[in-house]
């Protein structure tokens, strides 16, 4: 059914249609509404589920991690300082094969101390080992919780999945949302089901030491299964489409490509602004576009060489830094061409701590990508 | 639209209303919020896009086609005209006429006795659906009738009831003023 609400409510909405068995967070803005949303389904009696609170996001992380990994479906949320101070359960989660799905709702660190969006958050845990989607609008965002559970949970994955959604933009913003039926996510979605858990009457452990001995190829085979997930998420894309009639979701998203002389490759909610931008440039004549990464780990390299190989100017827009390095996104970028040549690729850094980007910031970097290559060029810094 | 108003005043959900009227006529739109300090009665914005297509623009609205002034006491700190459109309507909850400089000589001021209203049918002064009601009747773009059974979907029985007729007020006030 189709309704006009914000980015949070479209997610609570997506996960109590999942009916996770154990839901567990501490509240952080802009996050909280995710939370709150939940809490409120599990009170009134609509979602059957045990709702934990705790006393910070560590315990919040380690509470799902402790029952995912007794076999229950589990959901979480954090943002900012939150996920960061969840940060060392969230490798652990990775490295354990636990499936949990978490949303971030994207927001700046500190300090200074900063609640509005970039994507700092969720990139600082990049390496961590979890699939991380970036959602465009809300709409995705839920769509993304239910296509998150089923690559999670598949016995040929088990590896957490992180949605990330812009904080305030999205998960403030209201707007059109079509929330499916149930019988559809029951039929995309089979009961959770794993093969190895924790029982009284069988013990066993998960996460024990490893030493020299193991752990390089424990570590290797979890960076293959991640990997790997790189075929598994345009099956289960299609497979929504069948049943809910939409694309939504996938690796990337190609926009007027075609031809183009220029493109910026992005993440997330500032797409939109991209892709109105590129209309707008189009219109003048002008050969642009937009490569929109829609999961960012696994990379998606072999796609993004394919849909820019005909793009000779490329310019990546990172709402993140590596400080003392260069956008997150820009490195990987360039690590993939690495060795092809006839390409210019610029990064350019902006809307950090919730600058905003307007069509005029997308102009400037269509018009700096046409001067020299730069590697992290900020956008709108005030003298 | 630009809604000016301080955080706690109901800006968000004066936002809401309208999308959702919007959508109920088939509509889309895209309302969000801008928190400034982000503690209550801090001076905040609103902001609310409408289109007969989806809306990917996810940037703040810096040349608004209608601005809402919910706190009158905000013009002394905020300029509130900032950017309008040459053709731009401005509602404003006042009694009287306020000294607004104004740089476009084609915008078009109204003031709308929100609170009033609001203290008249809910005892309390939130001016947002008197405003609304004010807008819907400045405006081409949402019909009264449509931000009535928003309001009565959104809230209880008699709340509902008496946000209804202070939108009729705030309408009347508006085409009638």
């Amino acid at each position: 059914m189709k309704d006009f609400i914000e980015g949070s409510e479209a997610v609570a909405r997506a996960v109590c249609l999942c009916k996770p068995g154990v839901i567990s967070a501490y509240p952080i803005t802009p996050q909280t509404h995710i939370v709150e949303g939940l809490a409120q389904m599990v009170a009134d009696g609509r979602l059957k589920s045990q709702f934990v609170n705790v006393e910070s996001e560590h315990s919040a992380a380690s509470v799902v991690l402790g029952a995912v990994a007794v076999g229950q479906r589990v959901f979480t949320a954090s943002s900012s300082q939150g996920l960061i101070l969840m940060s060392e359960v969230i490798f652990n989660i990775a490295g354990m094969r636990m499936p949990v799905v978490m949303a971030c709702v994207n927001r700046a660190l500190s300090a200074p101390i900063n609640i509005w969006n970039d994507l700092q958050d969720s990139m600082a845990l990049r390496d961590s080992g979890w699939v991380q989607f970036y959602a465009e609008n809300n709409q995705e965002a839920a769509d993304l919780i239910f296509q998150a559970y089923r690559l999670a949970e598949d016995p040929r994955a088990l590896i957490p999945v992180m949605v990330c959604l812009d904080g305030y933009i999205l998960s403030h913003g209201l707007e059109v949302v079509d929330i499916p039926e149930e019988d559809k996510v029951t039929q995309f979605l089979p009961p959770f089901n794993p093969s190895e858990k924790l029982d009284t009457a069988n013990p066993k452990s998960f996460g024990l030491l490893a030493g020299p001995d193991y752990y390089l190829e424990i570590r290797h085979d979890l960076h293959q299964t991640v990997k790997d997930a790189l075929t598994l998420i345009p099956d289960i894309t299609a497979d929504f489409k069948r049943i809910f009639g939409r694309n939504s979701g996938g690796l990337v998203e190609s926009y007027r490509l075609e031809d183009a002389e220029m493109a910026i490759v992005s993440a997330g909610s500032v797409c939109g602004t991209i892709k109105d931008t590129v209309d707008v440039l189009r219109a003048e004549g002008k050969k642009v576009g937009l490569l929109r990464i829609i999961t960012y780990r696994p990379f998606p390299e072999e796609l993004i060489l394919q849909a820019l190989a005909k793009v000779p100017m490329i310019a990546v827009l990172d709402k993140a830094v590596s400080l003392g390095a260069s956008g997150p996104i820009y490195a990987d970028l360039k690590a993939a061409f690495q060795g092809k040549p006839g390409k210019k690729i610029s990064g350019y850094i902006a809307g950090l701590g919730g600058r905003d980007i307007t069509p005029d910031t997308i102009k400037e970097i269509f018009k700096q990508l046409a001067g020299p290559e730069v590697s992290d060029q900020f956008i709108g810094l005030k003298n | 639209m630009r809604i000016h108003a301080r955080a706690g005043q109901g800006a968000i959900t004066t936002a809401a209303l309208l999308g959702t009227a919007v959508f109920m006529e088939g509509g889309y739109a895209y309302a969000f919020p801008s928190f400034g300090a982000a503690r209550m009665g801090a001076p905040m914005n609103a902001f609310i896009r409408i289109s007969d297509r989806a809306i990917r623009l996810r940037s703040q609205i810096y040349n608004p086609d209608y601005v809402l002034v919910v706190d009158p006491t905000l013009i002394r700190n905020v300029d509130v005209l900032a950017g309008v459109k040459d053709n731009a309507v401005v509602v404003i909850n006042s009694r009287e006429p306020l000294f607004l400089n104004s740089k476009s000589a084609g915008i078009k001021i109204i003031y709308v006795p929100a609170t009033e209203i609001a203290m008249r049918h809910l005892g309390r002064p939130l001016g947002n659906t008197a405003l609304l009601g004010a807008f819907a009747a400045v405006s081409e773009t949402v019909k009264l009738e449509s931000l009535k059974e928003v309001v009565k979907r959104r809230f209880p029985g008699e709340i509902a009831e008496k946000n209804i007729a202070a939108l009729s007020e705030g309408w009347e006030a508006a085409c009638c003023g």
